[in-house]
């Protein structure tokens, strides 16, 4: 187990740009990896990107493995998890971090399967055990209600996945210096059993509720479908993408991508806005981990002033407008602002 | 076609109370369910055994209460259940579950399809169905939201074709069959067990398989199997400092915008 060393994290990518997670990661692995006393190395897999790495290097990387291959061009589990599990037997590292996102929860389950070694989805807090040097991670379960802090004690490498924006990304300092080692591997790494066939964009709006700097979410208690326009205003105007609850996504007011709880995605925007939700314990499930809950509902005993920053009682119907109305007059005058 | 079904049997959490001092929540008498984003995968299954024929298995691992989501598969209308049963499957973590597991799949013969919830409502992990299809070796779909087109194997290979759910869009993928998919909730409207498959359910067989019955050694599962160890358990309470504010709608208004102000949020 002493020839494992060094913190990993699994950088993502798409179309070629680095995907803001690869840095979020790069700031928590920054942060064990000073902890032991051990190197930071990322990995990129993909194609074209050759230039990207550096990149990787000015976010805190002292070293970068990059494999570049017309089949990393889109995430494929075949050529992903061989080069993975290939350079993991290899050059044997410590802990690996990655993000849980839908390739990041598909990827490392199956390394941990190949590998036989542990791995803890989710995590919200990652520490070094001072006596031991071994990884901390702690997560909730049960809809949140439940923290539970985990190891992995003989077993290497120790691995873990946590939330998009469950972090700020570390900062670009373009004096940092490391290197770029390109890995190449014999053709059959790269072979899949998959076809894939293309990618669909659902709907004009954004889904990506799970990367998003604000959501704003839509409850029962806006009342009708026709209301979502003033949410989706209210997202726009604040940068945002649109949320729901599930009784809104049931009622097929809202397509399911959006919901957030227990059955759908789990956020942590910066702001979460939530217009007409009261909070059962399965939304609060999906959203608790906001930096900050705005939330309007006529009942003020309503749950979800329990996770509000500002909790405001009214009725939606009036406040709503109004805000949208403020807002636009608000960035009106922003002289030399973003675009209408 | 032969499709298995994993199932998981979890708390309600319709039925989770939060205790208002203490904010934590109260486990006691909460009865167990079948994992709610299991019932997508045993519908799934249904339509596809209605469209192709075939047979479906459903496999659970953990105590006789376990009994009880099986059960509720066999009323939908799953032809076979199998409990996976030993004191020494307890305290297993996702790939010491997921080992488990797969041994019985082996045991229990060849599948064309796996079909798994997402994740399961209490640990939430999501892992063991992809390790699982890992540990068998078989192409893993995860996030399917669609199945398009199924081809079960007759004399050339099976294949299937799915849209998954990414954070960028609906991704169309196909593969060879045997295959495990873990599917999400906008796949299906799951059905409500009929009367009649709910009596057959509760007089139906649920076959037993204990440590012994399969290819494993007591090292390979639950606590002793299990790479990773929960060295602590705590419960968080709900706690912001909330400004709570019941002004006219214009004054609340205003207040909403300081707030994001003052946070930098516009």
């Amino acid at each position: 187990m002493e020839s494992y060393k060094g913190v990993w994290i699994i950088a993502e990518q798409w179309n070629g740009e680095l995907k803001q997670v690869s840095f979020e990661l790069l700031a928590r692995a920054r942060k064990l990896a000073g902890k032991l006393g051990e190197p930071l190395k990322a990995v990129l897999l993909g194609y074209g990107i050759q230039e990207v790495a550096q990149k990787l290097i000015y976010h805190g990387a002292d070293k970068v493995y990059l494999v570049d291959h017309p089949n990393l061009a889109q995430f494929d589990p075949d050529p992903y998890a061989n080069c993975l599990e290939q350079l993991v037997r290899d050059e044997r590292p410590s802990i690996i971090v990655a993000s849980a996102t839908t390739s990041g929860r598909t990827l490392l389950p199956i390394l941990a399967a190949r590998l036989h070694t542990g791995l803890t989805a989710d995590c919200t807090e990652l520490d070094i055990e001072e006596e031991t040097g071994i990884l901390l991670q702690t997560r909730p379960t049960i809809g949140g209600n439940v923290m539970a802090t985990i190891k992995t004690p003989n077993h290497r490498p120790q691995m873990a996945t946590v939330r998009p924006r469950s972090c700020k990304p570390s900062r670009r300092d373009t004096s940092r210096t490391g290197e770029v080692v390109v890995k190449h591997y014999p053709d059959g790494v790269f072979t899949s059993r998959f076809k894939l066939l293309g990618l669909e964009k659902p709907e004009k709006e954004g889904i990506n509720i799970e990367e998003a700097d604000v959501v704003v979410a839509a409850g029962k208690g806006i009342g009708k479908p026709g209301a979502l326009q003033g949410i989706r205003e209210l997202a726009r105007l604040l940068g945002g993408t649109v949320g729901a609850s599930r009784t809104v996504v049931d009622l097929g007011w809202i397509s399911y991508p959006h919901q957030v709880g227990l059955s759908g995605k789990t956020v942590s925007p910066r702001l979460y806005f939530a217009c007409g939700i009261s909070g059962a314990i399965q939304h609060l499930a999906g959203m608790r981990g906001a930096e900050l809950v705005i939330a309007i509902n006529k009942d003020p005993r309503a749950q979800i002033f329990k996770v509000a920053d500002l909790g405001v009682v009214g009725d939606l119907t009036e406040i709503l407008p109004r805000l949208v109305q403020r807002l636009k007059v608000l960035k009106g005058n922003n002289a030399g602002g973003e675009e209408a | 076609m032969r499709i298995l079904v994993p199932l998981k049997c979890v708390p309600d959490t319709d039925e989770i109370r939060i205790d208002e001092t203490t904010g934590t929540m109260v486990r006691k008498g909460i009865p167990g369910i079948i994992n709610p984003l299991d019932l997508y995968a045993v519908e799934e299954a249904l339509r596809l055994k209605e469209r192709h024929s075939g047979r479906i298995v459903a496999l659970s691992m953990g105590p006789s209460t376990a009994e009880e989501a099986l059960r509720e598969g066999l009323s939908m209308g799953v032809d076979q259940a199998v409990l996976l049963i030993d004191e020494r499957f307890a305290g297993s973590d996702t790939w010491a579950t997921a080992n488990t597991l797969s041994k019985a799949v082996r045991k229990l013969g060849d599948f064309d399809l796996i079909l798994c919830g997402e994740r399961a409502t209490d640990g939430e992990t999501g892992q063991v169905g992809p390790e699982l299809g890992a540990m068998l070796g078989i192409p893993l779909i995860t996030y399917v939201s669609r199945i398009e087109k199924v081809r079960p194997a007759r004399r050339e290979t099976g294949w299937i074709r799915c849209q998954r759910l990414t954070e960028e869009g609906y991704q169309q993928v196909e593969a060879p069959l045997p295959a495990l998919l873990t599917v999400v909730k906008e796949i299906n409207e799951p059905r409500f067990p009929t009367f009649q498959g709910k009596l057959a359910a509760r007089r139906a067989e649920i076959q037993r398989l204990a440590l012994d019955d399969l290819d494993l050694t007591p090292e390979e599962t639950g606590l002793q199997g299990s790479p990773t160890r929960v060295v602590k358990v705590f419960y968080p309470t709900l706690t912001r400092n909330t400004t709570m504010v019941v002004d006219p709608p214009e004054k609340a208004v205003e207040q909403i915008i300081a707030f994001l102000k003052e946070n930098g949020l516009v």
